[in-house]
């Protein structure tokens, strides 16, 4: 165990939401870091209040109750660092996702070159891609211009040209921006991000600094033609996007401020711990993070080391009616056990664009809210699929899956898998984690300053081990056999079950216990190891135990409207939900 | 925990303030009275430009260019105006198609813009300028009753308020709508029918109340060039007893509808203004603790849209059936019946 690295660093890590703004407290217990309390109140960052630090300061508070340690002054500022008699922290980071999606131009001069990889730099943070403009646009120079003054984006992000290439072309698009910010207000004119030909750097800078209230640059996305380098400038948008928030949010600043200038955005943060587990799992196993918020939801494949994010400017708050111009309310009521008129439908999703820090207290909203999880889940992947075809295929194996916002964790747990698995729909073994208290983020960020704390803290509880899943590929009719799979305990003790096509069985083992799975499927019925091919797994157990997926891969639900509600109700009765 | 407040008020003092996005120039002064459609300040946004490039066009050097044009910045030009012109014996010209406003003629390159709209910010209450904010807007005041509603059109304008609702869950049918009601502000209940917004808007009135709108209607009821401002929710939601005996005790008076749209981030919300000659025994509250005595409003199922009395907030999460647990207040609804809602699905009425 490497204690002797430690130097007993206390970490206080903020995550600031749209709805909910979460403090969590890491310190050093017996030579590891572990997670000790969290404090989760409503967060301030718009009306009434309109102050983000306030949240951050009644969230603090609420932890010096929980912990009895004293972490602000009598004039509510954060003690930093910790003093001789304990009071305080030593390192404060913050992540935050507060505030509407931003709204962004992308300016390139390829469509299928470096317009493709803006769009897909965009996608990976809370934005909204409102306008583009590239190089074969029919539109006039002026039309151009005007447009970009119409979408008044906060961001306009210009790609374009291979590095030492030709650069006028991305000068006159380059101009037209220039020309539009220059026509805005002051206070409106967008910030730009330029991640274009690396060689018009700093004549770009020199032309566009004067009508922009911030300017970065970072390296070409596209150096050339058949080589994307989003890295870096992923980097530079999270600190725009950060840079942003500072500016429009009231109480940010001060915020940063206090940390010291470790303020990141939520989603970016994310994609530093799925790299981070990624690099941990090895090069051939893949994982999943969902967190899926009142206004994005963010979508993180960890593979190869790498991590591919897509964040939607969709979530189960302000935006959720938007859903309806890609998912039917048939969509949605596909997955309800209920006979539930459309209105319900319409009604609830606009309830929660008025109300998103409104919880359902029914069974029936409950289940509908679990509806819309799914289809923006699928919406998710379906996106992240097509951005990145290369590394998620359409039956995708994850080691683990990741699920984070308030949604899934704070439902029924079988419920919430159920959402998860009808969404995700994963092939082989899966562990399903639950992050209850929104860590990820927050270990994200601390990453960046502690290497050691997000290790001990992965390797801790802090997370909710739903259980192992067994997802099983397979078609034809429902009821034949198609696995078989045996079960021995630590203790010795075996069960033996028959699964029939069409079912989702639950096998008890709790958790911190593991077992040996041996899975024995039939000849075309596919677990993971390729068709009809056997395997015996050490699987650990979950809140739930082990759950075998036989439902097939695709998802299909009968047609039949009564037979797919009773089924909808048998599989949410089997997770106990 | 701070509770978001939902205002229905008998008589408070109402201060609003009223900016334009971008600046622009303010057209009140300190302590004049205003109507709530009057504009108040207001701000030019550009919409369309001609762009020319003098270098280009006419085959110049820069340098050439900058002395072939023959305008200057903030100059109005006409249609058809020459705007550059190369010298020699046969020299060639930029004509403009459009009239306009120059707004850059410098480098050899001339943008002008050719059209421009003007952003109107309308005062949207009654009452009185308490503030002049330069550049931006004003700070208005007035004495009144107020109810806060979910959804409005975006429209605003003032008239004699008419009751056609008898109880708080009365529907209103498109055949109730006839030309008697000219120019008034009509409290009408629930809609589900899109011919009562048809036929309120061919009447005209100045204004629709409803209790709740069935969802597909929301694209036509923004179309509308009345105010529509719905207080409670979506098809079906009767209105909420207090607002109702609010505004039913104020049928015959003189009424504002402010619909503007529900903003949740900036706290704005559709508010039906009924200015009274009364100092205020109330003043709106903006932020809240949750507390026994309350009256607060339920958001969501299965008691959407009730009214109730907070009796006590339990000390513990308390486990709902669709699996949740959640801080949670017990309350004692109208009807006399006391449920369990959880703090996130209620606002405190005040």
């Amino acid at each position: 165990m490497p204690t002797s690295v430690i130097e007993g660093e206390s970490i206080l890590a903020v995550d600031i939401g749209n709805i909910h703004t979460r403090a969590a407290l890491f310190d050093v217990v017996e030579g590891e870091y572990r997670f000790l309390a969290t404090a989760c109140v409503p967060s301030t960052a718009d009306a009434p209040w309109h102050d983000a630090a306030e949240a951050v300061r009644q969230a603090v508070e609420s932890l010096e109750k929980v912990t009895g340690r004293t972490f602000l002054t009598p004039q509510r500022l954060l003690i930093l660092p910790a003093d001789s008699e304990g009071n305080g922290i030593d390192g404060l980071v913050i992540t935050a996702s507060a505030g509407e999606p931003l709204k962004t131009a992308l300016v390139g001069l390829l469509d299928e070159v470096s317009l493709q990889s803006a769009r897909c730099l965009a996608e990976s943070a809370p934005t909204n891609v409102v306008e583009t403009i590239h190089l074969h646009d029919r539109r006039r120079f002026e039309e151009q211009m005007d447009v970009l003054l119409r979408a008044q984006p906060d961001l306009v992000i210009v790609a374009g040209g291979v590095d030492g290439g030709a650069g006028r072309s991305v000068l006159r698009l380059v101009e037209a921006v220039g020309l539009a910010a220059y026509r805005m207000p002051e206070e409106k004119r967008p910030a730009i991000l330029y991640v274009g030909n690396s060689v018009l750097t700093q004549e770009i800078e020199s032309s566009l600094k004067p009508y922009t209230r911030l300017l970065k640059t970072a390296p070409n996305i596209r150096p050339s033609l058949d080589e994307e380098d989003l890295e870096p400038a992923r980097r530079a948008l999270a600190e725009v996007c950060a840079q942003l928030r500072r500016s429009t949010l009231r109480g940010m600043e001060e915020l940063f401020q206090w940390s010291g200038g470790h303020m990141l955005p939520t989603s970016y943060a994310e994609t530093r711990l799925v790299r981070f587990l990624s690099q941990t799992l090895g090069a051939e196993r893949s994982i999943l993070a969902v967190d899926l918020g009142a206004s994005n939801t963010s979508i993180l494949l960890g593979r190869g080391g790498q991590a591919f994010t897509q964040v939607l400017p969709m979530g189960l708050g302000e935006p959720l009616p938007r859903l309806f111009n890609q998912v039917t309310v048939e969509e949605i009521l596909r997955w309800s056990p209920y006979d539930l008129p459309a209105h319900r439908v319409m009604d609830l999703a606009y309830q929660k664009a008025l109300y998103p820090q409104s919880i359902p207290a029914t069974q029936e909203e409950m289940i509908l809210e679990l509806a819309f999880v799914r289809e923006i889940l699928r919406l998710g992947v379906r996106q992240l699929r097509q951005r990145y075809p290369d590394v998620l295929s359409p039956l995708p194996f994850f080691e683990m899956i990741l699920v984070g916002g308030a949604a899934l964790t704070h439902s029924h747990f079988g419920a919430a898998l159920l959402a998860v698995l009808d969404a995700i729909q994963p092939t082989g073994l899966t562990s399903i984690l639950l992050d209850p208290n929104g860590l990820l983020p927050m270990l994200g960020a601390i990453a960046e300053r502690n290497s050691l704390l997000p290790v001990h803290v992965l390797e801790s509880n802090a997370f909710i081990n739903l259980g192992t899943v067994v997802s099983v590929v397979a078609s034809g009719a429902y009821g034949t056999p198609i696995l078989r799979a045996q079960i021995t305990y630590e203790n010795g003790t075996e069960a033996r079950l028959e699964i029939r096509h069409g079912n989702l069985e639950l096998i008890p083992l709790p958790a911190g216990e593991t077992a040996r799975l041996s899975l024995q499927p039939a000849r075309n019925v596919d677990i993971g190891l390729g068709r009809g091919r056997s395997g015996t797994f050490t699987i650990t157990g979950g809140t739930l135990g082990v759950i075998i997926d036989a439902r097939g891969r695709p998802l299909g639900l009968p047609e039949d409207v009564v037979r797919r509600r009773e089924l909808a109700k048998k599989w949410l009765w089997t997770l106990g939900g | 925990m701070w509770a978001h407040c939902l205002s229905i008020l008998p008589v408070t003092s109402i201060i609003r303030k009223r900016t334009l996005p971008i600046p622009g120039t303010v057209l009140v002064k300190l302590n004049q009275r205003v109507t709530a459609t009057e504009v108040i300040a207001e701000a030019t946004i550009p919409r369309s430009h001609l762009y020319f490039n003098v270098a280009r066009s006419l085959g110049l050097s820069p340098l050439a260019a900058a002395k072939a044009t023959r305008v200057r910045a903030g100059e109005q030009v006409a249609q058809n105006a020459v705007i550059a012109e190369s010298s020699g014996l046969f020299p060639r010209q930029i004509r403009t198609p459009k009239a306009g406003r120059v707004i850059l003629a410098s480098d050899g390159e001339i943008l002008i813009e050719v059209e421009s709209t003007t952003l109107p910010l309308l005062a949207g209450l009654p009452g009185v300028v308490t503030q002049v904010i330069p550049s931006l807007g004003a700070i208005i005041q007035t004495n009144g009753a107020l109810i806060q509603g979910v959804f409005g059109n975006g429209r605003v304008d003032t008239g004699l308020l008419i009751n056609l609702m008898e109880r708080e869950g009365d529907v209103i049918e498109a055949s109730r709508l006839d030309l008697s009601f000219r120019g008034a502000i009509l409290l009408a209940g629930q809609c589900r029918d899109a011919q009562v917004l048809r036929n309120a808007a061919e009447i005209p009135v100045r204004g629709l109340i409803l209790s709740s709108l069935l969802p597909n209607l929301i694209p036509l009821a923004l179309q509308m060039k009345y105010p529509i401002i719905v207080t409670d929710g979506l098809w079906p939601t009767p209105m909420n007893p207090l607002a109702f005996k609010l505004l039913s005790s104020h049928a015959r008076r003189e009424i504002t509808l402010n619909a503007q749209f529900y903003n949740r981030r900036q706290g704005i919300r559709a508010e039906i203004v009924i200015p009274l000659p009364v100092s205020p025994e109330a003043k709106e509250d903006e932020v809240q603790v949750f507390a026994p005595g309350q009256m607060v409003y339920v958001l969501r199922a299965p008691y959407t849209g009730q009214i109730g009395q907070l009796v006590n907030l339990l000390p513990e999460p308390v486990n709902f059936p669709g699996g949740i647990s959640a801080s949670a207040a017990e309350v004692r609804l109208e009807n006399g019946e006391q449920v369990l809602v959880p703090l996130a699905n209620m606002q405190i009425v005040g």
